[in-house]
């Protein structure tokens, strides 16, 4: 049966691997060609103009901008959101007052799950929706009216969260935070269940406090974990195009107060639809790939480990 | 399993083939000039009753942006076209204009009338650009339905030709007549006894009238700085002229340098510094802001003639809606009556449609009394048809007193063409208006700015 092997299993994959060169490979392929073109977008007219639009992209002050706004959402998303997940699902798993040395959460631990898990549930739009509500620029908005109501802002002066420069972007980094956590918290505490009780017991037994048990035991045996999840929100961070459009001033896609908000994702769609140029649009799709390749890369190999059996 | 080759596998794996071959097709035209697969529809006879010789029979696609207006219209015509030539005709009513239809435009497959509108329309530049949409002449020189002795193009509302056109040829028909400005509650008015201000010197006493007594004088659709720009670009008009708006419109970049534009700017600019705006509406979106002024929280708000459609149901049964055209400043080339008023919702044939004929004959149906009263009812707005609606149609106070104001200003209406022609630019100026209003730049900043994408965009 041995020479029937490869066979079998090249007839199971051919159909995925095909659907896979047409719908993806070749779709990349095909973007770089584009970003050798003039291309509009509106017909198959076009011209070659070699590396021009990768040239213009790097004297394009908007596009760096936009660069630099994705290079920030890439530091801060995972850090905080990682951060807030396993402290979050330290304490619903582990992080309890020990009763007579028993290994468990925090009371109502369940509760919270469901209740952190929440916003996973929620789409694009109705996060918008949402948080339109949220940072309204005037005393009807939910931070703006519980100011007004502390007496911290004057009624005529609201802060006008999503029209101001230094606070769009963080504004923007809140949602994706608020909405992500949820997710990570249960990845993690999953993770955190598959650690045998007795390791916990061990320490405590030692006389290891709550700090020292999350950062010797908890975190090494959660690193695969971490890593994964690193690696999915720095792919996120590359993105955020919905958030932007959707929530951000300005004409066509958002990006606003006068491109403070703007990523390179929004950025691309307004030059490839609005202003119908779209190799110069490809041309930036080619480098948010590369980026996106490498910091992948990075990612994996600085967080390779050895991986502890157990 | 039998190896019967039947023919419906055949079909499936042609459908298999093609669905990888497509879009390498697409790849290896990319650089040639590609398209051309035209098929030429059969034609029908051309008589004066049919001036583009549509084939009788003939199918006709129909793609309507379904925004304010609905789309019910349209429905409507596409019954009066297929009484007359018995073909039968497709609709589809869409918000994503670009979604729907970039991709059979680059597969050389449009449909034969679209309604290219909305905030996913694409973009008339583009389109045109690349070839794909057919040259209007043959229609403006058609028959007009109702009285076949006039042309079409004697027929429609003084712009409406402009603003389709290209290189001084007609490639758009936008169907509804808009007339832009500021509004206001001609209740509020009553109830305090404010007068209309006409000149910006009353408007600016006004507006300190009118904070005095705990309203905020103005708001506006921060979140979208389009709506601050109908302010600021008749502010300019008015003062400067028609001349003016030419200029700005062919992205001649001096004029940024000049009085008109310097004052106006710095006119509006007034509104901020005053600090007569409504809290917060610099980052709100249209609907929030426009409820607020439903709700007599602001005085002016400046807007198109859609907006007593879109706020029908915030808007108090006796709030009486009124139009006011925008006040002028000292020495303005143009009258108080002047008014930006314009075509608007551009429907378009597409050059590699099927039924082309049919599309033409399908706009020339929309511009007679009978559809243009149609549209009138269903949608509470003007069509570009001169005299286009009965006397037999009731109109809302505020869609009423733009007839009266269109009235009092006759000829003396200007538009602005740039937002179809540049729109790269066009984002600037809005970006720009939107840093003004936020008061984060100086009227000085905002003329070098948009002096400076002006010059960006005339060098393409």
């Amino acid at each position: 049966m041995r020479h029937r092997k490869y066979p079998f299993i090249a007839g199971f994959l051919f159909v995925p691997v095909v659907l896979y060169a047409v719908f993806v490979i070749w779709p990349y392929i095909q973007t770089f060609g584009y970003s050798l073109t003039d291309w509009s977008g509106q017909s198959q007219t076009m011209n070659f103009v070699g590396f021009d639009n990768y040239s213009k992209l790097f004297s394009d002050s908007v596009f760096k901008k936009a660069l630099v706004h994705n290079m920030l959402i890439l530091v801060f998303l995972p850090v905080i959101t990682i951060l807030l997940a396993l402290f979050f699902a330290f304490m619903l798993n582990v992080g309890g007052r020990g009763r007579a040395g028993a290994v468990q959460g925090v009371r109502g631990a369940g509760i919270y799950k469901i209740v952190f898990f929440f916003p996973q549930v929620l789409s694009i739009a109705i996060l918008t929706v949402l948080f339109q509500a949220v940072y309204r620029s005037d005393e009807g908005g939910l931070f703006n009216g519980v100011l007004v109501k502390l007496g911290l802002e004057d009624k005529q002066h609201p802060i006008e969260w999503l029209n101001s420069p230094d606070l769009v972007l963080w504004c923007i980094i809140g949602v994706l935070i608020w909405a992500g956590v949820g997710f990570y918290l249960v990845l993690f505490s999953a993770a955190m269940q598959s650690i045998p009780k007795e390791i916990y017991e061990a320490a405590l037994l030692d006389g290891a406090r709550r700090g020292q048990t999350f950062f010797r035991v908890t975190l090494p045996l959660l690193w695969d974990s971490v890593q994964t999840a690193w690696v999915y929100l720095a792919i996120a961070a590359m993105d955020v195009f919905a958030l932007v459009a959707t929530l951000t001033p300005g004409a066509y896609y958002g990006g606003g107060p006068d491109f403070h908000s703007e990523v390179m994702a929004t950025y691309l769609m307004r030059n490839f639809l609005t202003y119908g140029k779209s190799g110069y649009a490809c041309a930036m799709g080619v480098v948010i790939l590369l980026l996106t390749l490498i910091l992948s890369a990075i990612t994996l190999r600085i967080t390779r480990r050895e991986r502890i059996e157990f | 399993m039998g190896s019967d080759f039947n023919r419906r596998d055949l079909i499936k794996r042609a459908v298999a083939v093609g669905l990888v071959a497509a879009p390498a097709a697409g790849f290896l035209s990319a650089c040639a000039s590609g398209g051309g697969d035209n098929e030429s529809s059969a034609k029908g006879k051309k008589t004066k009753d049919n001036p583009f010789a549509v084939a009788n029979g003939a199918g006709l696609d129909v793609v309507i942006f379904k925004g304010g207006y609905g789309d019910d219209y349209a429905r409507a015509f596409e019954k009066l076209y297929e009484k007359k030539y018995k073909g039968k005709t497709s609709h589809l009513g869409t918000q994503d204009i670009t979604g729907k239809l970039q991709p059979r435009f680059n597969t050389g497959s449009p449909p034969d009338v679209i309604d290219d509108s909305g905030a996913k329309q694409i973009k008339l530049d583009v389109l045109h650009k690349n070839g794909q949409l057919a040259d209007l002449t043959p229609l403006l020189d058609a028959p007009y339905i109702d009285d076949p002795s006039k042309k079409v193009r004697d027929v429609l509302q003084p712009g409406t030709i402009e603003t389709g056109s290209f290189d001084g040829k007609m490639y758009s028909l936008s169907y509804v007549y808009t007339v832009w400005g500021l509004w206001y509650s001609g209740k509020l008015f009553k109830d305090k006894g404010y007068t209309p201000p006409k000149t910006w010197s009353d408007f600016m006493a006004l507006c300190k009238e009118i904070k005095k007594d705990g309203t905020a004088p103005f708001c506006h659709q921060g979140k979208y700085p389009y709506y601050i720009n109908i302010l600021v670009m008749d502010l300019i008009a008015k003062t400067g002229g028609l001349e003016y708006v030419k200029r700005i419109d062919s992205l001649d970049p001096t004029v940024w340098g000049e009085g008109a534009a310097k004052s106006s700017i710095e006119a509006v600019y007034e509104l901020v510094d005053k600090g007569y705006l409504l809290p917060g509406t610099n980052g709100m979106t249209h609907i929030e802001s426009q409820t607020a002024w439903n709700e007599y929280k602001a005085a002016f708000i400046p807007s198109g003639s859609w907006l007593e459609n879109e706020q029908l149901k915030s808007t108090p049964q006796d709030f009486d809606m009124k139009f006011l055209p925008v006040p002028t400043l000292d020495g303005a080339k143009l009258p108080f009556e002047a008014i930006r008023a314009g075509a608007g919702e551009p429907f378009i044939v597409p050059e590699k449609a099927k039924n082309k004929a049919g599309g033409l004959e399908f706009l020339r149906i929309m511009l007679s009394k009978e559809a243009s009263g149609k549209f009138a009812q269903a949608a509470n707005s003007l069509t570009v048809l001169k005299d286009g609606v009965g006397s037999d149609v009731k109109l809302r106070p505020g869609t009423q007193s733009t007839v009266e104001v269109l009235k009092a200003a006759g000829t003396n209406t200007f538009n602005y063409n740039y937002p179809n022609t540049a729109s790269e630019f066009d984002t600037a100026v809005q970006n720009a208006s939107g840093e003004l209003m936020a008061k984060r730049i100086k009227p000085a900043e905002w003329l070098k700015r948009v002096k400076a994408a002006a010059e960006k965009a005339k060098k393409g």
